[in-house]
């Protein structure tokens, strides 16, 4: 773990006076396990590495990477990130984190039990999962994927401005995607489980949530287009909050395309809304003691009763707003800095998915969206995806539906949350998810 | 990259446990990217990653390994990493002298990114900007970008085979934001081709920057997309997407024998409109999807695989054609040295039909016309796609008139295959595109020419 402390010390260590240098330095040990029909289809190991130098001087900023610790090649990065440098433009506000004070949070991310277990209890893991989701409902017809996989991660960041921080983290997965077939019908379901090493995972829950998923979407019809009231499955929300996260970027406020600009301190969500963006919380999967500049992170209120409390901020969008980073730096080796929210959490309510059914009475519960890269637009606000569920009637879930999509703006389905669940579910996403009401949607269909 | 006995030994050695075949696939590449945002040069960014995967295949099972060290001891390691994966077999297969066999590549690169000065690539940058922003006070925020690459490769395996590719890609892309009293809306255009920095003797990036600003300054104005099932007028270039979702990834081998495509079981049936040919061709020179050979060494090739609405073939790499005892298509690819190769597209295209795309438009009703479709997705299992459209028009009693907000498209591919009646004469390639599979993001094209589906569900929130 040193030696990543070390390869970026030895870059900052021929930093000028008159420049800032900062190192980052990654490595991580992947397996990834797929298997098929009782087989292993493939079995892939290995380590990547890489550095990236950031040079900011004349208030200049460059960039360089490669993909190896050679020594070589990692001196020939600081001078190419130097050269870069020249060609950029000037801008006051450019430069590195600089240590602010900030503690990181006393979470443990790193397991060494994942690099104890042999490989072949992982496979045994991939294996029993297609098996499992293979025998969950003689409808299951076919088994697309049945993965198991995990990761090593370690990243350190040196600076010569006062940052020398290191930080690393152990992940696993299992994940299954299934195909159901009925009287001619094909549907699909995906089921996972997540954890840092594997004997958190749980074949069980991935293959009943796939094979369930896939089977109650059996005979589904194209709905009729109206305006109804959706609840999004807690998966479907933690995606709709990663794109509300990402209009909270400072970067997209300082930039002129947030749609959140300029309206801090405003109702912009409806009362029940409190939405925290929080790596600090260890059970979020992509908790982090640290950024992407070596800074701590913290908890950052977004959101408070529907009140707007302000951006996440990596050190140029703080210093340019005339605040300070967030600890909101997001990046790899490959690139410099963004800023984005890591672990989002919507304080949940209390009433689990079926109650909440229940208060809904009609309308339709979206299980899965597709599209959200190609009809939502986070500048504009429009959003429209793809969409696949159940209707919900008197309460209780009734047909299934395919084929429609559920189409609003960002801005007013904030307005329109009715109904936050309390069925808090922890995800290898960015955000958590929790079922979510939303009112006056649109769905189209016939 | 790695010499020829060097690489021999690494295969010998990558088989040693028993294996039927072994693949060593090395990459050098090379990428420079310059980004302009908020009125300024941000910054310019290099890079370079290489190294080697190594695949062994024993029965049923691959396994993979990659290094970043292409030294012969750190192919060594790979190699016996990968065959430790896949287990020892008794296939005893050895591996074929190696002979290097060089594929003709789909057009040669003028100005490769290494003669081009960094100062070149930053003024582009602002001639795009100053372009865009005199379109209008409303043009209130605008980011252009270039990136070229240079990706070097060599592919060798235990049948002999030994040859390699030297791809040289160069993109442009401009984004921006038009503030109205309704709001802010996007506009963007990209254009990318295998090629040099010549690309940019053909195109002129002001162009491409006022086309962006207008499209954004258009939607100011435009009103909320139509909600439900509707004729749907796509225009020439902008629509290739439809297909690349509707049919393309349902038709790569992978997913047929994995009884997840909507289109398993079909060769020699009518799955598409008779109006329909279409065509993955991975030999377009200067597309975005071309090359010499594919990331298993096989030469590019084009593939009829609908021909007047038949299915006639699917899409193969090397695992897929092995077992099916055929020749791949030349469609096995991978992102980079870190990946397996999988079955992927290159540049699909609907071949032109014999309508007159004004006579299209004007027998049409009501719907809607998408001058430009965004990215989309698909479920190949049950063939329901989506996919967005970023510059789209309401048709009404024939004509073209108000613009529409963004949103996606939904439908099911097999019965959107059928449901095309008209195809008209003009053609053009759309914009580069990165198809995104398992993880893995690979350059790709498509083309189309004007054509239109009779119903196809619209999801935006107007009745």
């Amino acid at each position: 773990m040193n030696d990543l402390l070390d390869i970026g010390d030895s870059i900052v260590a021929r930093a000028g006076d008159d420049e800032q240098v900062e190192a980052v330095v990654v490595r991580s040990r992947q397996t990834e396990i797929r298997a098929y029909e009782g087989e292993v289809e493939s079995l892939s190991s290995a380590e990547s590495r890489g550095v990236g130098v950031r040079v900011v001087a004349d208030q200049r900023q460059g960039f360089a990477y490669a993909g190896t610790f050679d020594e070589d090649a990692v001196g020939e990065v600081l001078d190419e990130a130097r050269d870069n440098a020249r060609f950029g433009e000037p801008d006051e506000f450019f430069g590195l984190a600089e240590p602010d004070g900030v503690t990181p949070p006393d979470i443990e991310l790193w397991r060494d039990g994942l690099g104890k277990v042999a490989v072949d209890d992982k496979v045994q893991l991939a294996l029993d999962l297609e098996r499992s989701a293979r025998e969950r409902d003689p409808r299951i017809t076919a088994i697309e994927s049945a993965d198991y996989a995990d990761s090593e991660d370690e990243m350190a960041v040196v600076t010569n401005t006062g940052v020398r921080l290191d930080g690393r983290e152990t992940s696993c997965y299992l994940s299954v995607w299934v195909i159901a077939g009925d009287d001619g019908d094909t549907r699909t379901g995906f089921g996972y489980s997540v954890g840092r090493e594997p004997g958190d995972l749980d074949v069980d829950e991935a293959a009943g949530d796939s094979a369930a998923r896939a089977t109650r979407l059996l005979g589904a019809t194209k709905p009729s287009s109206e305006r109804v009231t959706v609840v999004l499955d807690p998966f479907v929300t933690a995606q709709f909050l990663g794109i509300v996260g990402a209009t909270l970027s400072g970067e997209a406020v300082l930039k002129g395309r947030s749609l959140f600009a300029d309206r801090v301190g405003e109702e912009v969500a409806a009362r029940r809304i409190t939405l925290v963006d929080d790596p600090t919380d260890a059970r979020a999967y992509t908790a982090t003691r640290n950024d992407g500049e070596g800074l701590a992170t913290r908890r950052n209120v977004l959101i408070q009763d529907g009140v707007l409390q302000g951006f996440v901020h990596n050190t140029y969008t703080g210093r340019r707003s005339g605040s300070a980073s967030t600890g909101s730096a997001v990046r790899g080796y490959r690139s410099t800095p963004g800023v984005g929210c890591q672990a989002l959490f919507l304080t949940p309510g209390e009433a689990l998915q079926p109650e909440l059914l229940g208060r809904i009475g009609d309308g339709v519960l979206v299980a899965d969206v597709s599209g959200l890269h190609s009809g939502v637009n986070p500048v504009s606000g429009d959003f429209s995806t793809g969409a696949d569920g159940l209707r919900i009637r008197n309460g209780e879930l009734a047909e299934p539906v395919k084929e429609f999509t559920i189409a609003s703006t960002i801005q007013k389905m904030l307005r329109d949350v009715v109904e936050v669940g309390g069925d808090v579910e922890w995800l290898p996403m960015s955000a958590v998810g929790v079922s979510l009401a939303v009112a006056d949607v649109t769905v189209s269909g016939e | 990259m790695i010499d020829d006995a060097v690489v021999q030994r690494t295969l010998d050695r990558a088989l040693r446990t028993g294996g039927d075949f072994a693949e060593v696939f090395a990459e050098d590449r090379r990428g420079t990217s310059a980004m302009l945002d908020d009125g300024k040069v941000e910054e310019l960014s290099s890079g370079r990653d290489r190294g080697a995967g190594i695949r062994v295949v024993v029965g049923e099972t691959t396994g993979f390994a990659h290094t970043a060290d292409l030294s012969e001891e750190g192919l060594a390691a790979a190699a016996d990493a990968a065959a430790g994966a896949a287990r020892s077999g008794t296939g005893g297969a050895e591996v074929v002298d190696l002979a290097r066999l060089d594929a003709p590549r789909p057009n040669e690169v003028l100005v490769p990114p290494e003669d081009v000065s960094k100062a070149a690539r930053t003024e582009l940058l602002g001639r795009a900007d100053e372009a865009a922003r005199a379109r209008g006070d409303a043009i209130s925020q605008v980011t252009a970008r270039t990136a070229d690459s240079r990706r070097r490769i060599l592919v060798a395996n235990s049948d002999g085979l030994l040859t390699g590719d030297d791809q040289v890609r160069t993109l442009f892309s401009v984004s921006c934001v038009a503030t109205g009293d309704t709001g802010m809306q996007t506009g963007r255009e990209t254009i990318g081709h295998t090629v040099g920095f010549e690309l940019f003797d053909q195109v002129e990036v002001e162009e491409l920057a006022r086309r962006a600003a207008d499209r954004a300054l258009t939607k100011l104005r435009a009103r909320p997309a139509p909600s439900g099932a509707m004729p749907v007028v796509i225009g020439k270039g902008g629509g290739g997407v439809l297909f690349h979702e509707a049919c393309g990834h349902g038709l790569e081998a992978d997913h047929i024998f994995k009884h997840a495509s909507a289109f398993e079981g079909k060769l020699g049936e009518q799955v598409a409109s008779p109006l329909i040919t279409l065509v993955d061709d991975g030999t377009v020179p200067a597309e975005w999807g071309c090359y010499a050979v594919d990331d298993e060494g096989r030469p590019a090739q084009r593939n009829v695989l609908i021909q007047d609405g038949v299915l006639v073939d699917y899409m193969w790499d090397h695992i897929r054609a092995r077992k099916e005892g055929r020749a791949s298509s030349g469609n096995g690819r991978r992102q980079s040295y870190k990946h397996l190769p999988m079955v992927r597209m290159t540049n699909t295209y609907i071949e032109p039909g014999e309508d007159d795309p004004d006579d299209i438009i004007s027998s049409t009703d009501h719907g809607v016309y998408v001058a430009q479709l965004g990215g989309g997705q698909v479920n190949t299992a049950t063939g329901d796609f989506v996919f967005g459209m970023t510059e789209a028009y309401l048709i009404e009693d024939g004509e073209i008139t108000d613009p529409l907000r963004e949103g996606n498209l939904i439908g099911n591919g097999p019965e959107v295959l059928q449901r095309i009646d008209a195809l008209a004469g003009d053609f053009e390639m759309g914009p580069p595109g990165t198809c995104g599979k398992d993880g893995q993001g690979v350059p790709v094209g498509d083309g189309v020419p004007t054509l239109r589906v009779s119903r196809l569900t619209v999801g935006g929130t107007a009745a």
